[in-house]
């Protein structure tokens, strides 16, 4: 579904993505895992369109897109949650996920508000709440609500466990993998990689703007290498 | 009881008869000799400085950006639209409608031309380009001595800019804007505002949004330009330099970043206010300043904050007060 090859992006004089090359199959819930300043959310922005790799290409189902502009990506059905729950703080719930139809028709978008709410349920007990008053994981869950709004037939996630209490980052993955099963592909950017590896089908590693490992997630999960550099030991 | 609201059709009724009833009211109170040429011309400017205040209202206070060229835009409307009149191409109220569109179009342009490059940058750094492009315009209008008159100033322009002219280029340009920040554009336009990385993660084109606000805002700066140029007769370049864009941007703070009703209020007090401190005149720059400082430190985001004023909510609120307390009076 989604191809990337020979990927190479620059911040200024920065090499910080070498030559990557990964696939994403249809279905699949694909991990890149690493360290922080590796590149896994420059990888993301690049294939959103909002950074531009000097080389290679991007293929997303069949359509080369590493020359489209970002939202005319977004039209096509690659939903980008970007890092640190990027919500309209004023908007309310409902505004927000409004704000999330704006590709799409507007016909259907009760329908489709539905269908978030019922993977969010604590979304609609919240619909009329302004987002900024939201705890961290509601609003994590809105960016998420308000990504499905567009339709996406490729998700990707930008660390949504990032700065959540234990107890909503398993909820979150719960809810991650309820979407894979309703038929969405996940690609997923984490520095949890233990939870990450447990919800992917396969992964890769990355390692200052390399990939360095690949292999199914179940067998990342048991290697040493990964396990003393990413799951303590 | 507490579910009744006015009805649409009923509210454009409402407004569209207040503001009938505004036009004719100020028509009468201008032409009848109550008020002295002073507060006559003073009346026109405030319409001229409401327009201006809405206007960089779009960018500043929905968009979030800080443009410092607004006189600039002025400025070239205030020509364009001088230039056209002066020509004399078509009767009368033709050439007023046609001069003031000529106004905004040429400004709306020269705002995309800016626009597109001067957008790729935030904050402080689209305030200096855009200062500087303010500037330029002054620049080329002060040295094209042959269209625009230069240093020596663009003489006998029609006086068209009348009482009804005016506001009625108010209300068209506070309605309009109005219309657009209620629209989806308006919508994608607040967003962008709030989070541009989000905006552009649900799809939205940011750069097209932000030099579509851009646009308009040039062109109503361009039509009260116009409206300067036939308020007073004469142009000099001198009136469209720097400190004009930041009194226009100090009227925005002022009445509050995002409210229009704030812009409108500000607007009209700010540019009364000489008229009342004839006395004080050599200080009226100091008490702009204290004004401007105490309003930050105690309401920082303005007198009227992103509030804004709807006379349909205030009547419901009152319908609402009245049925409330006639239903108590009842059970009672």
């Amino acid at each position: 579904m989604l191809k990337v090859e020979n990927m190479n992006v620059y911040y200024g004089n920065i090499h910080a993505i070498k030559d990557i090359s990964f696939e994403v199959a249809e279905g699949e819930i694909v991990t890149l895992i690493g360290a922080n300043g590796a590149g896994k959310s420059t990888i993301l922005k690049t294939i959103s369109g909002l950074l531009r790799s000097k080389t290679g290409s991007i293929t997303f189902k069949n359509d080369a897109i590493d020359h489209t502009v970002s939202h005319a990506i977004v039209k096509r059905g690659l939903a980008h949650v970007p890092e640190g729950r990027r919500v309209f703080l004023q908007m309310s719930v409902q505004e927000n996920l409004e704000m999330g139809n704006y590709t799409q028709q507007k016909s259907t978008m009760h329908e489709r508000m539905e269908d978030v709410y019922a993977h969010f349920p604590r979304l609609k007990e919240r619909r009329k709440q302004v987002a900024g008053t939201l705890s961290g994981g509601e609003q994590q869950m809105l960016a998420m609500g308000r990504a499905l709004m567009s339709q996406p037939k490729l998700l990707m996630l930008d660390e949504p466990s990032m700065g959540l209490a234990p107890l909503l980052v398993e909820h979150i993955f719960e809810i991650i993998e309820e979407l894979h099963n309703s038929g969405v592909t996940i690609l997923l950017v984490e520095q949890n990689a233990n939870m990450a590896l447990t919800v992917a089908d396969r992964g890769y590693v990355l390692e200052t703007g390399r990939i360095t490992l690949t292999d199914d997630a179940k067998a990342l999960l048991a290697n040493d290498a990964v396990r003393k550099a990413y799951l303590g030991g | 009881m507490n579910e009744f609201k006015i009805s649409m059709p009923a509210r454009y009724i409402i407004n569209s008869i207040l503001l009938a009833a505004f036009i004719v009211a100020g028509l009468l109170i201008t032409q009848s000799g109550l008020l002295g040429r002073a507060q006559n011309a003073n009346i026109i400017s405030v319409g001229i400085f409401i327009i201006l205040a809405v206007s960089l209202n779009l960018p500043t206070g929905y968009l979030g950006q800080l443009p410092l060229g607004h006189a600039g835009f002025m400025a070239i409307g205030a020509y364009a639209g001088a230039i056209f009149w002066r020509a004399d191409l078509l009767p009368q109220n033709a050439s007023i409608v046609a001069g003031l569109l000529v106004a905004g179009l040429a400004a709306a342009f020269v705002g995309v031309l800016i626009g597109i490059p001067a957008l790729r940058l935030k904050g402080d750094y689209l305030a200096i380009i855009t200062l500087g492009f303010g500037e330029i315009i002054r620049v080329i209008i002060n040295n094209f001595d042959s269209i625009t008159g230069g240093a020596r100033g663009l003489h006998g322009i029609p006086r068209y800019s009348s009482f009804v002219i005016v506001y009625l280029c108010v209300i068209i340009c506070c309605v309009a804007i109005h219309m657009l920040m209620k629209s989806r554009h308006g919508r994608a336009i607040l967003s962008i505002r709030e989070n541009e990385i989000a905006a552009e993660s649900c799809g939205i084109n940011t750069t097209y949004y932000k030099v579509m606000a851009f646009a308009f805002s040039a062109f109503f700066a361009g039509v009260a330009g116009a409206l300067f140029a036939g308020n007073i007769g004469i142009l000099v370049p001198g009136e469209f330099d720097f400190m004009t864009s930041i009194n226009i941007l100090m009227i925005v703070v002022l009445g509050g970043m995002g409210s229009m009703a704030g812009a409108v209020f500000a607007a009209s007090i700010l540019t009364s206010l000489p008229l009342f401190m004839v006395a004080l005149n050599e200080y009226r720059m100091i008490i702009y300043a204290l004004m401007l400082i105490i309003v930050m430190l105690f309401k920082p985001s303005g007198l009227l904050g992103t509030y804004d004023f709807s006379l349909s909510r205030l009547l419901e609120k009152l319908i609402r007060r009245l049925a409330g307390k006639k239903g108590g009076a009842d059970n009672a």
